[in-house]
């Protein structure tokens, strides 16, 4: 009997808080334990604000449809307890926090993980930060940094993914991750995000992007193409070769035609 | 009895009671301020009589002055002026019950995890006798290098040459009208004298001192920094200080000489009825260093601008300050820098965060002399507001007479972002504990400053103001 999926979304429509316009016109994705899938699409197509709508961002509504992760409605939980449920989301750009040190934002983010009741050996901690920083060969010194705050868009990138290796989602949205990143800085988080799903194999991971690029380097097992607000063509690894040989011309045409038939 | 009641609690001090009768056969604390309390002052405190002289003409200064026009709402002051008792005797402070104390207060502490001798303290009911140890330890090893850490009543008795050289020089009574209040009942605060040359490890903790006999509402403080000596004086705590009195204005005077160095650092949580307006000022000698540290939080209403009067060559006055008002609150602060002299260099720090309702004014000046060519002076000044209905306002002066001096100036007004917010909460951290983080980071430049131990205090007491501060 295979697992039940990590993620199910079923008619997921969205739209702008404080706005009416839908951005999500009902959309469907199914991902399984230790997945890797991605979602390619256009500017403007909704991709990011499907990252954002899982994430619980304030800024966005759900009006319509499910997510249910992990056996949970994921669209009735607080952003933090999507969190601890296992939801880990990358950010396009993260945010500074001036004036808090890398470590203690993750030894806070990782006390918020444990058990009700339960304190995080600050040994421990340092020790799992050890390991990890080692693992994604980091400068053990860029803990002490300031989250987000003076770092360059790459250094930005790499605190995003140090943060899922502490938190080891069992889901990971990474939204636009390659974006602003030079082909080397592409190559240093992708081997950080390729390293945490070697460590652990269940990991599923969801990558938001607009080129094929990053998909040279993080393989997917599944292929979704997004436009005006819905996935209209699911597939193997050979539609991102497609679009970027094609570009997103075809598909929006298409679907325009499929929404006026 | 429980041990830590001490023989005054009981009213059985017989000695203190026969001496205070021999001066003041009828002495009662009375409500309101008038020459009568401040001859009852000076008579129980057995002082001098130029100080009693002092005191007086201070009085008449005091009534002269109107109230200030500027800074924060002090209309209903006069009223509450008219019911507080101007000089309360220790022995009479004492008597007050741990039981009194109010359970908003007693749970702080709690929650703030200060230990139950030092909440007696902090409550004023009692005496901590845990720290006596440390201090007497402390006190030899001073005293062997000549350092003087007294009572300014002791101060005054038993160095009285050293006192009257320099007491009220610094800012004298004219200064403004709470300085002449303070001039005319003072009572409480700290003496102290560093000798030439002598350069302290250990803090100077007020809090060792205050134990011995309580801080009072008028505190005074003359500190005495000789040539090239070093030292750093602490005053207060981040606990919320419980008083039954609504009225608190201080006058901290300071001289530090020729290549001295002196850092004054002060966090204090007044309860939210006090009015606390406090004169700080110290003049900075050739070559000198001082600096002020400066946290205010809780009160009602707080205005005090701790100021540096670099009046030698290449003298260097730093502020750094730390506001915090919640709903009724209005701190009303920030610091000023007078370079009288060439050379002189200085920087003001300030950040604020207002919480709900609350308001917080910076307020500084930053005055260059004629005849003080190459003067630096930077300042900066940030606010947080928590909240829509927080409130902040900025009102640099700046007033320059000589051609050669550069001045900066940085003002800065942020919002707890909601990405910010969000951000840490995708992280599985709760909303409280974001805008607590948020505003740890905000004052981590000044709170890196301070003591372990008081930044620890300090991180807490912001988790707890942030409780329950989203929606």
């Amino acid at each position: 009997m295979s697992d039940p999926p990590i993620l199910k979304i079923e008619g997921l429509e969205a739209k702008v808080t404080d706005e009416d316009l839908l951005i999500l016109n009902g959309v469907d994705l199914e991902i399984g334990k230790g997945e890797v899938h991605a979602i390619m699409g256009p500017n403007g197509s909704g991709k990011s604000t499907l990252a954002k709508i899982l994430a619980g961002h304030p800024g966005y509504t759900a009006t319509s449809g499910t997510a249910e992760f992990l056996g949970k409605n994921l669209l009735e939980l607080e952003v933090d307890e999507r969190s601890r449920a296992g939801l880990f989301l990358a950010f396009q750009y993260p945010v500074d926090i001036p004036g808090v040190s890398i470590a203690n934002f993750l030894r806070t983010a990782v006390q918020a993980h444990q058990p009700e009741g339960e304190e995080l050996d600050i040994f421990d901690f340092s020790d799992i930060l050890t390991e990890r920083m080692e693992l994604l060969e980091m400068d053990i010194s860029f803990a002490e940094r300031h989250v987000n705050d003076g770092c360059s868009g790459g250094e930005k990138k790499r605190n995003e993914i140090l943060q899922m290796a502490m938190l080891m989602p069992k889901l990971a949205v990474m939204d636009e991750t390659d974006s602003g990143l030079d082909i080397d800085a592409l190559k240093i988080v992708s081997s950080g995000v390729n390293t945490l799903t070697e460590k652990d194999p269940d990991m599923s991971i969801l990558l938001i992007t607009h080129y094929q690029r990053l998909l040279d380097y993080i393989k997917p097992d599944r292929v979704h193409v997004m436009v005006d607000g819905r996935i209209v063509r699911s597939g193997g690894p050979e539609i991102a070769l497609a679009l970027e040989a094609e570009g997103y011309k075809d598909w929006r045409d298409a679907n325009s035609i499929a929404n006026s038939v | 009895m429980p041990q830590n009641e001490t023989i005054q609690d009981l009213g059985l001090d017989e000695y203190k009671y026969d001496f205070v009768a021999k001066t003041e056969p009828v002495f009662r604390a009375q409500k309101g301020l008038s020459e009568e309390v401040v001859r009852q002052i000076s008579a129980h405190k057995e002082e001098p009589e130029w100080m009693l002289e002092y005191r007086l003409k201070a009085l008449e200064v005091y009534n002269s002055k109107p109230m200030p026009k500027w800074g924060g709402d002090l209309d209903s002051l006069e009223a509450v002026l008219d019911e507080i008792y101007f000089y309360v005797r220790p022995q009479d402070q004492m008597e007050r019950s741990w039981n009194d104390v109010p359970d908003e207060i007693k749970n702080t502490f709690e929650k703030l995890g200060i230990p139950e001798a030092e909440r007696k303290v902090l409550a004023g009911v009692g005496a901590q006798y845990e720290s006596e140890m440390v201090y007497h330890s402390l006190r030899e090893e001073w005293a062997a290098q000549g350092v003087i850490f007294d009572s300014i009543e002791d101060g005054l008795k038993n160095h009285p040459e050293l006192f009257r050289e320099h007491f009220g020089t610094i800012i004298p009574m004219h200064d403004n009208k709470f300085a002449a209040m303070n001039a005319a009942v003072w009572s409480g605060g700290s003496f102290v004298y560093i000798p030439k040359g002598v350069s302290l490890d250990t803090p100077l903790q007020a809090y060792f001192r205050v134990n011995q006999e309580r801080m009072g509402q008028f505190e005074r403080t003359l500190i005495i920094i000789e040539e090239g000596a070093q030292a750093h004086y602490i005053e207060g705590c981040t606990a919320p200080v419980y008083s039954t009195e609504s009225f608190h204005s201080g006058v901290i005077e300071i001289v530090v000489k020729k290549n001295a160095r002196f850092r004054y650092t002060t966090i204090q949580n007044w309860s939210n009825n006090m009015y606390n307006l406090v004169t700080q000022r110290s003049m900075v000698h050739e070559g000198a260093t001082m600096e002020w540290l400066d946290g205010n939080l809780g009160s009602k209403l707080t205005m005090k601008y701790p100021s540096c009067y670099l009046i030698g060559e290449g003298a260097h006055g730093e502020i750094m300050s730390i506001a915090y008002s919640g709903d009724g609150q209005h701190q009303d602060t920030g610091g000023k820098v007078v370079h009288v002299a060439p050379h002189t260099t200085s920087s003001i720090i300030s950040k604020s965060i207002s919480k709900g309702h609350g308001r917080s004014t910076y307020r500084g000046l930053c005055k260059v002399h004629k005849g003080a060519h190459h003067a630096r002076s930077n300042v900066e000044c940030d606010a947080l507001l928590i909240n829509d209905t927080s409130r902040t306002d900025t009102y640099p002066y700046i007033e320059i007479e000589e051609d050669d001096a550069h001045v900066g100036h940085e003002a800065s007004v942020s919002k707890i972002g909601e990405e910010q917010l969000f951000y840490l909460e995708s992280r599985g951290i709760a909303k409280d504990e974001a805008m607590a983080m948020i505003v740890r980071g905000f004052i981590e430049p000044i709170a890196k400053q301070l003591p372990l131990e008081y930044a620890v205090e300090l991180n807490r007491l912001i988790e707890m103001e942030m409780e329950g501060s989203v929606g």
